[in-house]
């Protein structure tokens, strides 16, 4: 059983508590780089998925791959691979995503291909019959896949059993924003962060045995504490790796009540029919959670979908935080501000070069703009 | 018509000069790139008044099944080489950061979106689309930046996902790209509002078969010594390959410029004087540069002989079969040059390195186009390692002129050059 605390211990450093579980447990650990890695079936095939987020350190062996106008995550997960500071992973799986992680994933199978590697190609557009069938397929593809490469038959019940672990962490991972929206006083906004990396590292069994009584003990102290008044947020973006930013924004008056990331509602968005047969569900639910900028449901969907997540979590505003670089975002950001406009709702960019930035720099801008609100 | 109206006497103005112009070239023995070019785009901007119907597509998009339905397709991308190549790049790409879009993003992307907002650029801007054809194989920027034209234009769009071939071409992936040649052709017919012409495709695909195997025959030429023409003619020469594959204007256009260049060939004659050396180019051409860098390598006696851009659009001549074009397109789409795995075009490089015989790989590391440019330093590596020549990566931009550094950039030239020279003459 883990506390917050013993989550921010985990996801401050991964790696030994990683390779903690492999050395004692002979965990097979599986690293993935998107929320649209089939974590489900890695799970069925007994091994730990884990997400990767970049690196703290300075680039130096990535620089010989991809140039500096790279995202600084895909190169900070270069990097660590190259200084052989993943070496405790089993496999990596590359979802097909943006164009800097299609080539992340070629360039890694090239230079670093000791494990298993898989690329589970999805489809770009997620509206037709067509494509529904072909990530079925896909999905099915990449399960034969691992069973081959990690030697062990991934049969129907465990998929099903993995189905009913996943859609456990998310309902309550969905209870937590809720309790967050409704009480951001009861929540820090980087505990909260800290709680949604723990769930793409920590074992999921544990994670949600613990979570289940960090969230119900959390739903106690509402009670006891006194409703904020603060100016309240919704985050949209990438991965957020700065959490600094929630201290940064309760400095600058206001608290973060909703996002659109994935390290966020993307994360945990959508429940899988247990009814379905289990990969056909995994699918469904591809198709219908929030989409990531880099997948196609729609030509206004992430319009829609800010302006209804600000309307339920009744925010004065939304912050973007982008990272430079990062294509699929940067082309949404212009037209979704324009359909905030047009509802009133103001919103603030801020552009992060890279992990280390401080969020000092981004401090006055955030106080000019929780003042207007 | 309202003959009151500026907007309409124009276009009726630009249809008009078109058709005189098409009328003149007929008593011309062979029209130049701009002749076609200009008739190309005056019938585009007049399809109003000719009832015909305008899409945009994407440079690798399946463009066939649009010219067998009459309908005139219309290339952002071929737009934006204008705008590079007539240097307002720069201007429109400003214009689109103050629109809120990143300036890190494709400059193609940039300027177009820009441009359709003011009617700017070279050509006073695009027709005005109905409907947006998008495919996915050159990168993922391109569905963004059709998504936004979707949401400007308020038309229909169609999205052709051709997932990209990391190690392989998988049978689901097949089956899912040739059914979406049915949806596309539906798709096609519900815009026109008329049924579609298989009879009509058939032909139009043996056309741009043909089309595709003139222009590598074009290519190939360069394969002599020395040259005919170099990679910058090609990128010249492109533009038909592009807008016209599967029309008789662009098989009849290379037909003779291929005999251009075989005379040329016979008589011995190269493009660059006194050719010495001979580099091949990666990545899209640095459009307001073409002719400094031309210029820049001539004065070394270095022709680029040939180019991995120019060439993709006859790279998958392997996969088409022409008694089942449709079937066989699904194929031929999903796998050209930026939709494989950066082992497999490193393959395809040194296979371009032993054909053309070249000294040099010149790479262009072009910050708009990240699929194309990541996997770029290790193709360095690999074609280092296994033909060692020498390679010389310039980062600049293929329209954002603002990122372009001459000085710097001709100083690496120059050692570059001398580096190629010093291994000449000692390997005698
Ligand atoms: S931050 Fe953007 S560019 Fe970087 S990996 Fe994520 S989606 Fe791709
Ligand atoms: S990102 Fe590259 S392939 Fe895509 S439109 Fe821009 S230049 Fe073309």
């Amino acid at each position: 059983m883990y506390s917050i605390a013993s989550f921010r211990d985990i996801v401050d450093q991964p790696y030994p508590y990683l390779q903690n579980l492999k050395n004692l447990q002979g965990k097979k650990i599986v690293g993935t780089v998107c929320t649209y890695a089939p974590e489900e079936i890695i799970h069925a095939a007994g091994a730990l998925p884990v997400r990767l987020f970049g690196s703290d350190s300075a680039i130096h062996r990535a620089e010989l791959h991809l140039q500096s106008y790279c995202c600084s995550l895909v190169r900070g997960i270069l990097e660590e691979a190259l200084t052989d500071r993943l070496d405790f992973l089993d496999g990596m799986v590359f979802p097909h995503t943006c164009d800097s992680i299609q080539r992340l994933s070629d360039v890694w199978r090239i230079n670093l291909k000791k494990t298993f590697h898989a690329d589970v190609v999805l489809p770009v557009k997620l509206t037709t019959a067509g494509a529904r069938q072909y990530l079925i397929d896909v999905l099915d593809r990449f399960k034969a896949d691992l069973e081959r490469q990690l030697g062990r038959e991934i049969t129907h019940d465990d998929l099903a059993r993995s189905v009913k672990l996943y859609n456990q962490i998310r309902l309550l991972l969905q209870r937590l924003y809720r309790l967050r929206c409704d009480h951001p006083e009861v929540l820090d906004g980087r505990d909260y962060h800290t709680i949604i990396r723990a769930a793409m590292i920590v074992e999921r069994e544990i994670f949600l045995e613990s979570l289940t009584t960090i969230v119900a003990d959390l739903e106690k102290t509402v009670m006891q504490t006194k409703p904020s008044h603060l100016k309240r947020l919704v985050i949209c973006g990438g991965i957020c790796t700065h959490p600094d930013i929630y201290e940064a924004i309760a400095e600058a008056g206001g608290v973060a009540v909703g996002d659109d990331l994935c390290t966020g509602q993307r994360y945990f968005d959508g429940i899988i029919d247990e009814a379905l047969p289990p990969v056909e569900a995994i699918a469904g639910r591809y198709i219908r959670r929030a989409v990531c900028p880099a997948k196609h449901t729609g030509i206004t969907s992430r319009g829609e979908n800010i302006i209804r997540t600000v309307r339920q979590c009744r925010a004065d505003g939304v912050v973007f935080l982008l990272l430079k670089f990062c294509d699929p975002h940067a082309f949404d950001y212009p037209y979704m501000r324009e359909m905030l406009e047009r509802e009133n709702i103001p919103s603030l960019l801020l552009e992060m070069e890279d992990q280390s930035q401080a969020a000092g720099q981004v401090q006055t801008r955030l106080e000019t703009f929780v003042q207007i609100l | 018509m309202n003959q009151s109206d500026p907007g309409a006497m124009k276009t009726l103005g630009v249809y008009l000069f078109g058709q005189a112009k098409k009328l003149s070239l007929k008593f011309k023995k062979a029209p130049t790139m701009k002749d076609l070019m200009m008739v190309y785009y005056s019938e585009a901007k007049s399809a109003k008044v000719t009832g015909r119907k305008v899409a945009w597509i994407t440079s690798g998009g399946p463009v066939e099944p649009l010219i067998a339905m009459g309908v005139i397709p219309v290339y952002p991308e071929n737009h934006g080489a204008m705008i590079g190549a007539s240097k307002m790049g720069a201007g429109l790409c400003e214009k689109a950061e103050a629109m809120g879009y990143s300036n890190d993003l494709c400059s193609y992307a940039r300027s177009d979106i820009a441009c359709a907002t003011v009617n700017g650029g070279p050509i006073g801007g695009l027709p005005r689309p109905d409907m947006l054809v998008c495919c996915n194989n050159i990168c993922g920027t391109v569905l963004k930046w059709y998504e936004t034209q979707a949401r400007y234009f308020n038309v229909p769009l169609f999205i052709l996902d051709t997932p990209f071939c990391h190690t392989g071409y998988f049978e689901e992936a097949a089956r899912y790209v040739r059914s979406q040649i049915d949806e596309y052709i539906q798709f096609i017919e519900d815009v026109c509002g008329k049924k579609y012409d298989f009879e009509r495709l058939r032909e139009v695909g043996l056309l741009s078969f043909e089309g595709q195997k003139l222009w590598q025959a074009v290519l190939d030429t360069a394969a002599v010594r020395p040259a005919p023409m170099s990679a910058f003619d090609a990128f010249y020469h492109l533009a038909l390959i592009v807008t016209l594959r599967g029309t008789k204007t662009a098989g009849s256009y290379y037909r003779n410029l291929l005999a251009q260049m075989k005379d040329r060939v016979a008589r011995g004659i190269g493009v660059v004087p006194d050719e010495k050396y001979r580099l091949l180019w990666d990545n899209i051409p640095i459009w307001p540069r073409v002719r400094w860098l031309s210029q820049k390598f001539a004065s070394h006696n270095a022709c680029l002989v040939a180019d991995t851009y120019t060439s993709a659009w006859c790279g998958t001549t392997k996969y088409i079969d022409e008694s089942r074009f449709i079937d066989s397109m699904a194929e031929a789409y999903t796998r050209i040059y930026l939709n494989i795995g950066v082992d497999e075009m490193a393959k395809t490089v040194i296979e371009m390195i032993d054909k053309y015989d070249v000294d040099g790989l010149v790479l262009h590391s072009n910050r708009s186009c990240k699929p194309y440019s990541f996997g770029q330093l290790d193709i360095e590596r690999i074609v280092g390692e296994e033909r060692g020549i020498p390679c010389l990566m310039l980062e600049a931009d293929m329209v954002d002129d603002r990122s372009f550094s001459e000085s710097q950039i001709a100083t690496r030239i120059d050692a570059f050059m001398e580096i190629i020279k010093e291994r000449k003459k000692n390997k005698g």
